[in-house]
């Protein structure tokens, strides 16, 4: 197996590593970084728990290589709260919404709709939920994530 | 919801029972900052991967694991005789013993495609895995028994038995009496549920992570459904002192039964950590979990019901057999289906015959509600009974169901009945939805050929159990005022996404007088409380709560003595709220709860005489047996005729969960459930090939039902409190026992103007709804079926038995005509070792018996104690007794055996749990 240097933003911080070229993101997030956050459910792209934001985008850390995000900007669930501890608006909308029990699926819902969000989109409720559908939450029946997309909506009219 | 409290202890003025308060957990888990069994790493971890059976069923010629051994970063490899040397006793989830030989790696043969064969142990779970890969096996391959068809004609899978029968209750005939009734009724209904093997598919997969402490002391971290159940069960599993195993579970991501029992991989890895010098972890890949983890349901039901000319019922009979796999855990007959199939309903007569059966497949494990067939084969059956007999499907049930006017009473299998709702939920939730309406817009839309339907459904469900059996315990809680005035309790519950840190903290800021956020539970370690079993069988709230509010009424009683003592002042005129101490009339006197815990602690002069100096207290709730829970749901759905797709567009639940604590927490639980029930109902399945390959093996196969395929759900709240502190009752697996008959009644309402879904076969795929649609097998299951069946019949007539080839014919086979045995001059006088099939798992007993002339009388010994009997009967080599037992409850057990040289083979009656065997040898 062939070994590479990369490098890259995690949460704002500089992380540098040496992976096989086989490495996930989402692996060398978990173990090489300490990201714990980032959760896998399936390791083959369909449950979406391992979801994290990078350079802007929603992206399955499972199916992602490490070696892929080399000089990229990465978001993980951690980085997402303020420094403070108050909480991201989707991270709020999720709490104040009942949206998780075991809480293993959670980190994934909460940075696709974090990218979603972001800045200046402003998805409707049905495109929030139409990106919920790549999300597998065996807890919750997810009706909390439903009022979740429905207040990130409104809260983004406002 | 109930906000107010009906049986409110009066201490604090703000009531937190009842609030939709938000979690404790929340905001651990939305930063990621769960603590999961894979996020934890100790120094010096390595890890370990299985290589597994590739077939179903052989004996395993050779082993050979020297590539896999040349690998770097490859440390160890172990076989089944490697992880001997640490000796296990696996057992079910009753600690009883397997009574097939399991061990955690497979020894000398394989039983399933997902077998553990081999661990190894490697510096990365990458290189763990690489190393798995290579190691080669050979096998010399034997026909694998797959079906419960096969089962039943196929050779037993398992060495030493005599079928592949694991459990069998009930009657092998119809009682006389029933027969006839069943006969000569107006109406004889049938219905028939093929219900598809489900994976429980947490999203956190079974890992561990197991390191040894020094010679006397090992601590693992396991994903679980309770630590105190696990730290339990491999004392007695190895043989070690309970204190010496410490279990952390701190977040568990969800378990829906599978996590009840730690089974082969798990023991495999436990087993090599006591022999191996570092902490090693094994974390299961989806792949593995939906391949070779255990898993639940693949029943097969037949019910015959008998009714009235006008729908009041007068008797029914089932048939019902369960896949156990080859390594369940705990061999099942699943005697709940039975116990639980009519009580709610007035129904005089019931019998059935229930089988478990081994085979060549994964091992069966519990899932969310694991006796739910019963409200399935029964709802559906009544819905179609309606449609034949012309009565509407509510009014059917309306005149059959048992209302509280009608309590207490008693099933015809001799459950009390007396705290149950399921008519005046229903009829709370026909309030709440317009019939006639619904019936209104589906005609209509049947005109512009559009396919509605509506499905309706009642039922109870047993929850908060404790006492019946050896697992189901009473729950702990304990409360203390900590020196700074703030909360803690450590409590015997433990969530996996049931938010019981912060359920137990409402009940006991409610009960405390403090505010909730002052309050933090503690949970997820057996070194922290005392035992609980944990979140099964849907009890934490009912006897965790009743424990903590208990706990906490105490705990307040023992501050107002000390406000009194101290303020001379009368204890009536204290009170506690929001964490401050009032003496009625002297508001100058009022105080934070803190100062009287500071005085508690640390100035004993100052205590009252005989008070125990500190703020704490604790109490285990024993609750009543069971406690009911009933529910009726409402499901509308549209049909595509084209497609057949289904599209659930509403959703009622109407029900009786006694005490709200939190009423997020109570409809999570539901929706949970219900969501769990839509994906049975359409989507999950997880099907094996001819050759015993499991065939789904990633979520592009194994469809869980995602936002889009659950509703909104609505919920009509129809509590009436319990009878246990604080009046809660248990809603944790409801919504997967009531949820699939609902869906499957509003399909079936949908596609009545086409046909019956005649044999209910699980999921009801679009193929399987088009065969209704065009009267035709369009999905294939009718042939898939028949054709297995005419499979059974040729393997049936292939594998005759050599009479050459030294076998020893079946002890049934030299039993001449009539039960009577060729050496009818032996006697069963003396000494035996029997076992005795029960439902809860094999119990060994011995016996003795004596002999004189034809009268029989002896003892059975077990370890529980010994029990004498006399007025027995012995003719024929036939024993006949009866004893009379207290435990589980007052039965009268009824023998019938049968002596066949060293060796007794017979039945047990065991009055409302049916028939048992019995089998023994001489000691
Ligand atoms: S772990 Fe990446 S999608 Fe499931
Ligand atoms: S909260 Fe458990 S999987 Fe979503």
């Amino acid at each position: 197996m062939s070994d590479h240097s990369i490098s890259m933003t995690i949460n704002g911080r500089r992380q540098t590593g040496t992976v096989e070229a086989r490495t996930s993101l989402g692996d060398f997030l978990r173990m090489d970084a300490g990201y714990t956050g980032v959760h896998l459910g399936c390791e083959h792209g369909v449950c979406g728990a391992c979801t994290v934001v990078v350079d802007g985008r929603a992206v399955r850390s499972c199916l992602v290589l490490a070696v892929q995000a080399d000089g990229s900007e990465v978001t993980t669930v951690e980085g997402l709260a303020d420094p403070e501890g108050t909480l991201h608006p989707v991270q709020q909308a999720m709490r104040d919404s009942h949206g998780l029990q075991c809480g293993f699926c959670t980190p994934g819902v909460v940075m696709t709709f974090a990218a979603l969000t972001a800045e200046d989109c402003k998805p409707t409720e049905d495109e929030l939920i139409a990106a919920m559908s790549g999300h597998i939450c065996r807890c919750t029946g997810y009706q909390g994530i439903r009022k979740a997309a429905k207040i990130l909506v409104e809260g983004g009219a406002a | 919801m109930s906000e107010a409290d009906p049986q409110a202890h009066g201490i604090g003025a703000a009531r937190w029972i009842g609030k939709r308060v938000p979690r404790k957990e929340d905001a651990r888990l939305l930063t990621g900052r769960g603590q999961y069994t894979d996020d934890v790493t100790l120094p010096g971890t390595l890890h370990v991967a299985f290589a597994r059976s590739q077939i179903a069923r052989g004996n395993i010629v050779s082993i050979d694991t020297s590539a896999a051994l040349d690998i770097p970063g490859v440390h160890a490899m172990m076989l089944a005789k490697d992880i001997a040397r640490q000796p296990l006793t696996m057992m079910s989830f009753f600690f009883t013993p397997s009574e097939v030989p399991i061990t955690p790696l497979a020894d000398g043969y394989v039983q399933y495609v997902g077998d553990p064969l081999a661990l190894v142990i490697a510096e990365t779970r990458a290189i763990a895995e690489d190393a798995a890969a290579l190691i080669a096996v050979e096998y010399e391959e034997l026909e694998p028994v797959v079906t419960i068809a096969q089962a039943m004609t196929g050779e037993p899978i398992h060495p030493d038995t005599d079928s592949n029968v694991s459990v069998e209750m009930g009657d092998d005939e119809v009682p006389e009496q029933l027969a006839a009734t069943l006969e000569g009724a107006a109406h004889l209904i049938t219905q028939t549920v093929i219900h598809q093997r489900i994976s429980q598919a947490p999203m956190e997969n079974r890992a561990v992570l197991a390191t040894r402490e020094g010679p006397e002391e090992l601590t693992l971290y396991i994903t679980c459904q309770s630590p105190h159940n696990i730290a339990r069960w491999f004392s007695t599993a190895l043989g070690l002192p309970e204190g010496a195993i410490r279990v952390i579970a701190k977040d568990v991501g969800g378990s829906f039964g599978l996590k009840n029992t730690p089974w082969k991989e798990e023991c495999a890895v436990v087993c090599a950590a006591m022999l191996f010098p570092r902490p090693l972890k094994w974390t299961e890949d989806r792949y593995e979990a939906l391949t070779a983890s255990p898993q639940a349901r693949e029943q097969e039901i037949k019910l015959d019901v008998a009714f009235d000319d006008e729908g009041r019922l007068l008797g029914a009979h089932s048939i019902y057999d369960c896949n156990n796999g080859a390594y369940p855990q705990g061999a099942d007959a699943n005697i709940a289906v039975h116990m639980f199939m009519w009580p709610a309903y007035k129904m005089p007569a019931y019998s059935f015959l229930s089988r478990g059966w081994y085979t060549n497949t994964n091992g069966l494990a519990a899932y969310r509600g694991p006796w739910a067939m019963e409200s399935l084969v029964r709802e559906t059956l009544l819905d179609k009974a309606a449609r034949k007999i012309g009565i509407d499907p509510i009014e059917l049930r309306r005149r059959n169901l048992v209302y509280l006017s009608d309590q207490p009473s008693t099933s015809s299998m001799g459950i009390p009945v007396d705290d149950i709702t399921p008519g005046e939920c229903l009829d709370k939730l026909i309030q709440h939805f317009d019939v006639p309406a619904f019936r209104r817009e589906q005609a209509e839309a049947r005109q512009q050929g559009r396919y509605l339907g509506l499905g309706i459904a009642a039922y109870i469900e047993p929850t908060g159990s404790a006492g019946s059996m050896a697992p189901m315990t009473g729950e702990l809680a304990q409360v203390r005022i900590e020196p700074t005035g703030k909360v803690t309790a450590t409590m015997s519950t433990h969530s996996q996404g049931h938010g019981t840190a912060t359920t137990m903290a409402q009940c006991i800021a409610d009960r405390l007088g403090v505010r909730y956020e002052d309050v933090t539970v503690y949970e997820g370690d057996n070194t922290r409380g005392g035992f609980g079993p944990g979140a099964a069988g849907s009890r934490q709230g009912v006897i965790g709560g009743g424990a903590a509010i208990r706990a906490s009424e105490m705990l307040a009683d023992k501050v107002k003595t000390l406000a009194a003592h101290l303020y001379n002042a009368s204890v009536e005129s204290v009170s506690i709220e929001e964490g401050m101490v009032h003496v009625a009339g002297a508001p100058e006197m009022s105080r934070p709860i803190g100062e009287l815990a500071n005085i508690a602690y640390g100035e004993p002069h100052r205590l009252p005489p005989e008070f125990e100096a500190g703020l704490e207290v604790q109490f285990r709730y024993q609750p009543p047996p069971m406690t009911m829970t009933s529910a009726a749901h409402a499901c509308v759905v549209e049909v595509d005729a084209e497609t057949g797709f289904v599209k659930i567009l509403r959703w009622i639940a109407s029900e009786d969960c006694g005490t709200v604590i939190n009423p997020a927490v109570v409809e999570g639980q539901v929706a949970g459930g219900l969501a769990q029930a839509i994906g049975m109902v359409l989507l999950e399945d997880m099907p094996y090939d001819a050759r015993g390959n499991p065939t789904a093996a990633t979520f592009k196969d194994y469809l869980l039902p995602a936002i889009t395929d659950v509703p909104v759900f609505e919920y009509v709240h129809a509590n009436t409190p319990s009878k246990t502190i604080g009046g809660m009752r248990g809603v944790g697996e409801g919504g997967a026992i009531i949820g699939p008959p609902t869906l499957v009644n509003a399909i079936a309402d949908a596609l009545s103007p086409f046909g019956e879904i005649e044999e209910l076969v699980l999921p009801l795929t679009p193929a399987r709804i088009l065969d209704v649609i065009e009267q035709r097998d369009v999905s294939g299951t009718r042939a898939h079926r028949h054709g297995t069946a005419v499979e059974v019949a040729q393997m049936a007539d292939v594998p005759a038995p050599d009479p050459t080839s030294g076998q020893v014919p079946p002890v049934d086979a030299v039993v001449l005509p009539g039960g009577v045995h060729p050496a009818q001059d032996a006697t069963i006088a003396g000494d035996w070792n029997m076992v005795l099939k029960t439902p809860m798992g094999p119990q060994a007993m011995k016996a003795h018996f004596d002999v004189e002339g034809g009268a029989l009388s002896g003892y059975l010994e077990a370890p529980e104690g010994r029990q004498d009997f006399s007025g027995g009967t012995w003719s024929d080599g036939n024993a006949k007794f009866n004893l009379a037992v207290e435990k589980p409850m007052k039965i009268t057990l009824k023998y019938d055996l049968q002596l066949a040289g060293d060796a007794i083979t017979g039945k047990c009656k065991m009055g409302m749990f049916g028939t048992a065997k019995v089998s023994g040898e001489r000691s």
